[in-house]
């Protein structure tokens, strides 16, 4: 064991020790809670950058990482594993975390006592989700990342809020009973909560057991994808994310990825092509169910009036693209759809942070107004004096060479981005993804094939469509509206995102084959089950305590 | 002691559905509390059901699911309560807090118009 294998808990281990230490803080400290908050998220993206180097510079066969916690060996004890795909997660909820926490610490973070502590538990929830490889592990990281959220979600307070929160809660909880049973059902049938252990011992479910099996799937897919907002589950989603606070609908991005990172890794273990009577079970829902929510998120996006209801939808037609594209089981086109959930997931955590700046100017959301005094602001230009012998207006302002606000000028390019790789149109990383998508599409030649290649297409000009209402409505119609007052500290995360994607699009190769080989490794579970059933614990003899 | 079992959970799944589709926030989270019993009841009787075995292995005989119980679904329905009981907590918090806000007990904040 070497100190790299133990920097696999690392991320689920740093932000718990946080939230207990700051916790022990008491309701007051804001500045060294905000000091902690911020050094454990920079060091977790740090931990799940340098994992990502580690798997991504590995061969394919040796690209996992295994972690036993326990000591124990493989089928009894909790397994964390690290692939390509968790690492990829990993990196995505370290960038979301760090952006959400920059963008709160400007404002939100005074709205409730306890925060920092919540959004450790959140950042150690996702990571534990994405690195363990235990059924039931997997549900408790679950609990413990809904739990996060639901105080997330009701931060800040107000009726909306806690109306919506309601909703949430129960639909979460509905949704966690269903986990329960589809996992006590897979225990019952196989006799393991091992990821690997279960897909290896399906083969061997006796035809009786397969119709308990499949209910068992069944069971736990639903309870996923109510998680991931797949049609018809997601009706509380836009509610409960145009409700939340900035900073908590930006972390939320990704949370509905988590539903669909969960579909991902246990429907390519248990059900790949050659699981004999098992073979693929379900592919077609997944399929149809996507290109239905893909199709709802684009009339939603079209159909809403409120620009958060707008990101909210736009999140619900991501989750339809890439649940749809995992259906089909193709690595070229899961690649294609990975690169695509990285850079919606960036795009849209960069929408809802971008969606409080756009609304501040409306009066829509009053917050903690002392705190706005203008310090670190940009500067805004509207009170210079137009030099003389310049054409004026009727209301006597300049019609030319007038300066645009700093602000108003960030918060346009800004959104422009934003809606260019939500959208997907060239040159951003959402065309990319959905060239790499639409091409791999070309060589299915199925009904459902045709369908989701004309949503992808049409569900792209639906959503430039509603952005670019969104956005004459927010820019080009306001004229005696006052530019926002923004913070350095509230634009430097947008910037960073946004900046991230145009990354993604300059080093799109790299990436994408980054995301091929990922999908290709999912496609051979073999590879992930070898690597899990083949760890074998650590003698106390040999060396020493792990 | 199946058949019980079986009807105990049946019941309390069935009066916990028709309580969760209740537009009373308290009878919501009085189904859910009775959805869980049957969720936890269920991963028990995933393992072998027993009245007189201990889930401990005993030495001399066979360590299989004929002599003892299977420990494991016990541990789960541990976890489980605990989150269940707290997350129920949760929601009683945040139900009390709408109470205050809305001033009424209905899901959505409001009564429904006739």
């Amino acid at each position: 064991m070497t100190l790299t294998d133990h920097l696999i808990v690392a991320p689920v281990l740093l932000p718990l020790a946080t939230a207990a230490l700051m916790l022990l803080l008491g309701e007051g400290r804001r500045g060294l809670k905000a000091a902690f908050n911020l050094l454990s998220t920079t060091a977790g993206l740090a931990i799940a950058i340098y994992l990502l180097m580690g798997v991504a510079e590995r061969d394919a066969p040796a690209a996992f990482g295994v972690y036993l916690p326990g000591n124990w060996p493989v089928p009894f004890g909790i397994v964390l594993v690290v692939d390509r795909l968790s690492a990829l997660m990993a990196v995505l909820t370290g960038c979301v975390g760090l952006a959400s926490l920059l963008f709160a610490l400007a404002r939100w973070h005074h709205a409730g006592a306890y925060f920092h502590v919540l959004f450790q538990l959140q950042l150690m929830g996702l990571y534990g989700a994405f690195l363990t490889a235990d059924l039931f592990n997997l549900f408790v990281f679950f609990e413990v990342l809904l739990a996060a959220s639901y105080g997330l979600l009701l931060h800040g307070g107000g009726g909306e809020r806690v109306r919506a929160g309601l909703h949430y809660i129960a639909i979460n909880l509905v949704a966690s009973l269903l986990f329960l049973i589809g996992v006590a059902v897979l225990y019952g049938v196989t006799g393991t909560l091992n990821m690997a252990d279960i897909a290896q011992k399906l083969p061997a479910v006796p035809a009786s057991d397969r119709g308990l099996l499949h209910a068992g799937a069944a069971i736990l897919a639903i309870a996923f994808l109510a998680k991931a907002g797949l049609w018809p589950l997601n009706f509380w989603l836009p509610q409960a994310y145009a409700a939340a606070s900035a900073p908590a609908a930006a972390v939320f991005a990704i949370l509905t990825k988590v539903g669909v990172y969960a579909v991902l890794r246990l429907w390519t273990l248990c059900f790949p092509a050659d699981a004999g009577a098992s073979a693929g079970f379900g592919g077609g829902v997944l399929v149809w169910g996507g290109i239905v929510t893909l199709a709802f998120g684009a009339l939603g996006m079209l159909a809403s009036q409120q620009l958060a209801r707008l990101a909210g939808y736009s999140v619900i037609a991501s989750s339809g693209t890439l649940v749809a594209t995992i259906g089909f089981a193709m690595p070229a086109l899961s690649g294609g759809a990975l690169f695509y959930l990285a850079s919606s997931t960036l795009a849209g955590c960069a929408m809802f942070l971008l969606v409080e700046l756009l609304e501040r100017s409306r009066q829509v959301e009053v917050g903690p107004q002392q705190i706005d005094d203008g310090h670190h602001a940009l500067p805004a230009f509207l009170d210079a004096e137009p030099p003389a012998g310049t054409n004026l207006d009727d209301n006597e302002e300049a019609l030319t060479g007038r300066a645009i606000p700093a602000a108003l000028a960030f918060l346009g390019v800004a959104f422009t981005v934003c809606a260019l790789v939500t959208a997907g149109l060239p040159p951003l990383s959402g065309f990319v993804a959905k060239l790499a998508m639409l091409s791999a599409l070309l060589d299915v030649h199925a009904p459902a094939a045709w369908a989701l290649f004309a949503l992808l297409i049409l569900s792209g000009l639906c959503a430039a469509i509603a952005l670019m209402r969104v956005g004459v409505r927010h820019f080009w119609t306001a004229q005696d509206r006052t530019s926002p007052r923004l913070r350095v500290i509230e634009t430097l995360p947008i910037a960073g995102l946004l900046a991230a994607t145009v990354a993604l699009m300059l080093q799109g190769e790299a990436v994408l084959s980054y995301a091929r080989a990922t999908a290709e490794s999912l496609q051979t579970p073999d590879l992930y089950i070898n690597a899990v059933m083949g760890a074998r614990p650590v003698l106390r003899d040999a060396g020493g305590a792990p | 002691m199946e058949l019980v079992i079986s009807i105990a959970i049946g019941v309390m799944a069935s009066a916990g559905v028709w309580l969760v589709l209740r537009p009373r926030t308290f009878q919501v989270l009085i189904g859910l509390s009775m959805l869980s019993y049957a969720v936890n009841l269920f991963i028990f009787s995933v393992g072998s059901l027993f009245v007189t075995r201990e889930p401990i292995v005993q030495p001399g005989v066979p360590a299989d699911l004929a002599n003892y119980t299977d420990p494991l679904p016990q541990s789960l329905v541990l976890t489980a309560i605990v989150i269940g009981f707290a997350t129920t907590a949760l929601f009683l918090v945040v139900l009390l807090a709408l109470r205050g806000l809305s001033g009424g007990d209905h899901v959505d904040g409001q009564e429904e118009r006739p």
